[in-house]
């Protein structure tokens, strides 16, 4: 059973267990455009909840994407390096960055649900 | 309240038909324009080098410059020769100063003369445009300047733009490269020279504000004809290896350094008579500095305005001023400036992005080869 959670800065988090695969969502991907390249951080690597974890760049411009627990980088989606577009194509699914092992779950509680998510994006647009 | 109101940015005569179309609007220079449609910058880009892509330019400033020896009075202000420059036939110069850096790059086309003297329709960047035509009515207070902030440009631009404007406009297919001619459109009158800002074939239509949303529009209905937005613009005329004012010219940069030497006559070059001749001189003389270059990316990270190129031994010795994807490339490519040691074809460099060397070689520009219009000689 898995759970998604959002931060207000449009990456989500599906947490399974321990873990939790990162991406951005599609609102973010719509609002980015054309995605071209995406670097994702090393696996093994600790990130502080809001640290920038990995950078999305579009046609348009460079976009810093942000761990949205705390945690170490246990897998990152090696298919983006060949096929960056995979963030446009499918953002909560082929085209996620990297899965991290949840250093502190009590983090996931000021993450909103996807009713508050959905929220954020009906004031944005 | 009302410096909200007067800061809020303008709108084309297109601004609607941008809103309809999905544009994603942003401000440019003091205006609401799309960024790009609902296909995305990389379909737009595409689209434009396979058939033929509508851009809304409105923004741009459009001015008629007139009077008693016009031509030989703006060369005063301009390197580039506007005295060999026949009538209809369109010039593409700059605004320099007195150290020789560029204030503005501007399209001049020679108009035929009438009684009160000879006319030049100039076109100049919409960021520039204010400061443009006050440095022209100090520099130039006998000739007379119009500004036409009534009319409105559009560029159609791409491998199907002749044929398709062809069937509103006969006669358009065959202008010349770089020459303007005067048409009818269901009684509007429209400027249509052969040029652009993509590297494609493509024509930049100036029109009156009330034609230009019925013209837009019937151009919209051809299936060989897309909406572009400032995303593709830019993308475009980087692959072309065309300068962006502000970017990879601003009042720095001479016309030499930017690689724009031969938009300066030989005439001009020995005689001077503009701003910054003695500094253009010299660079010509053997005396630069640096030049402006292109640059393939090795990797797939695009290096943006901004980052620093530095040779193999880590020492910064340029810095980027376009950046990007070159979607029909399908990899990074950038411009920037290079010491001439460095601005040979094939020299290696690195571009540091986020503290990290992405590996680089100097290229000819452009990088995507041009398909301006060159009739077979006859």
């Amino acid at each position: 059973m898995s759970e998604t959670l959002f931060t207000k800065d449009h990456e989500y988090i599906v947490v399974e267990g321990d873990a939790g695969l990162v991406g951005i969502t599609d609102f973010a991907q719509g609002q980015l455009g054309d995605v071209v390249f995406v670097e994702l951080p090393e696996i093994g690597v600790a990130r502080k909840q809001g640290e920038q974890a990995a950078v999305v760049e579009s046609v348009k411009a460079a976009s810093e994407v942000y761990a949205p627990v705390a945690g170490e980088i246990v897998a990152v989606n090696d298919e983006l390096a060949d096929n960056p577009a995979l963030v446009n194509e499918d953002p909560h699914g082929k085209g996620w960055f990297f899965k991290i092992k949840i250093a502190d779950a009590g983090e996931l509680s000021g993450l909103l649900d996807k009713a508050g998510y959905d929220a954020l994006i009906a004031s944005l647009t | 309240m009302n410096s909200e109101l007067e800061q809020a940015p303008a709108r084309t005569p297109l601004y609607a038909r941008h809103i309809a179309l999905g544009g994603r609007m942003v401000e440019f220079a003091g205006y609401a324009l799309p960024v790009n449609y609902s296909k995305g910058v990389l379909a737009e880009h595409l689209f434009t080098r396979a058939k033929a892509g509508l851009f809304d330019v409105s923004h741009m400033g459009q001015a008629f410059l007139s009077g008693r020896d016009a031509a030989r009075k703006l060369e005063s202000l301009v390197p580039g020769d506007l005295l060999a420059l026949e009538a209809g036939r369109i010039r593409y110069s700059q605004f320099t100063n007195e150290q020789g850096g560029i204030l503005d790059d501007l399209m001049i086309t020679r108009l035929a003369p009438d009684a009160k003297g000879e006319r030049l329709f100039l076109v100049v960047n919409a960021a520039c445009k204010a400061a443009d035509f006050a440095h022209l009515r100090t520099k130039l207070p006998e000739l007379r300047l119009d500004i036409l902030e009534d009319r409105a440009l559009l560029a159609l631009q791409g491998p199907a733009a002749a044929a398709v404007l062809e069937r509103y406009l006969p006669g358009v297919s065959v202008l010349a490269f770089m020459s303007q001619g005067a048409f009818v459109w269901r009684g509007f009158e429209l400027y249509v020279s052969r040029s652009g800002y993509t590297g494609e074939d493509g024509f930049e239509i100036s029109l009156p504000a009330d034609a230009a949303r019925p013209f837009a529009d019937a151009l919209l209905l051809e299936e060989d004809v897309e909406p572009v937005g400032l995303g593709a613009r830019d993308s475009l005329r980087l692959e072309a290896g065309l300068c962006l004012y502000g970017h990879d010219i601003d009042t720095t940069t001479s016309p030499i350094e930017a690689g724009l030497t031969w938009s300066i006559s030989k005439r001009r070059r020995e005689e001077g008579g503009f701003p910054g001749a003695a500094r253009i001189k010299k660079e010509l003389a053997g005396g630069l500095t640096r030049m402006r270059v292109g640059l393939l990316l090795e990797g797939r990270a695009p290096a943006r305005e901004g980052a620093e190129i530095a040779n193999a031994d880590g020492v910064v010795i340029g810095r980027v001023t376009s950046g990007g994807f070159a979607p029909s490339l399908g990899r990074p490519i950038a411009m920037g400036y290079l010491p001439p040691a460095f601005a040979l074809e094939k020299t290696l460099v690195n571009l540091i992005v986020r503290g990290k060397p992405l590996p680089a070689r100097v290229v000819a520009t452009p990088f995507v080869p041009n398909r301006y219009y060159r009739p077979a000689q006859a």
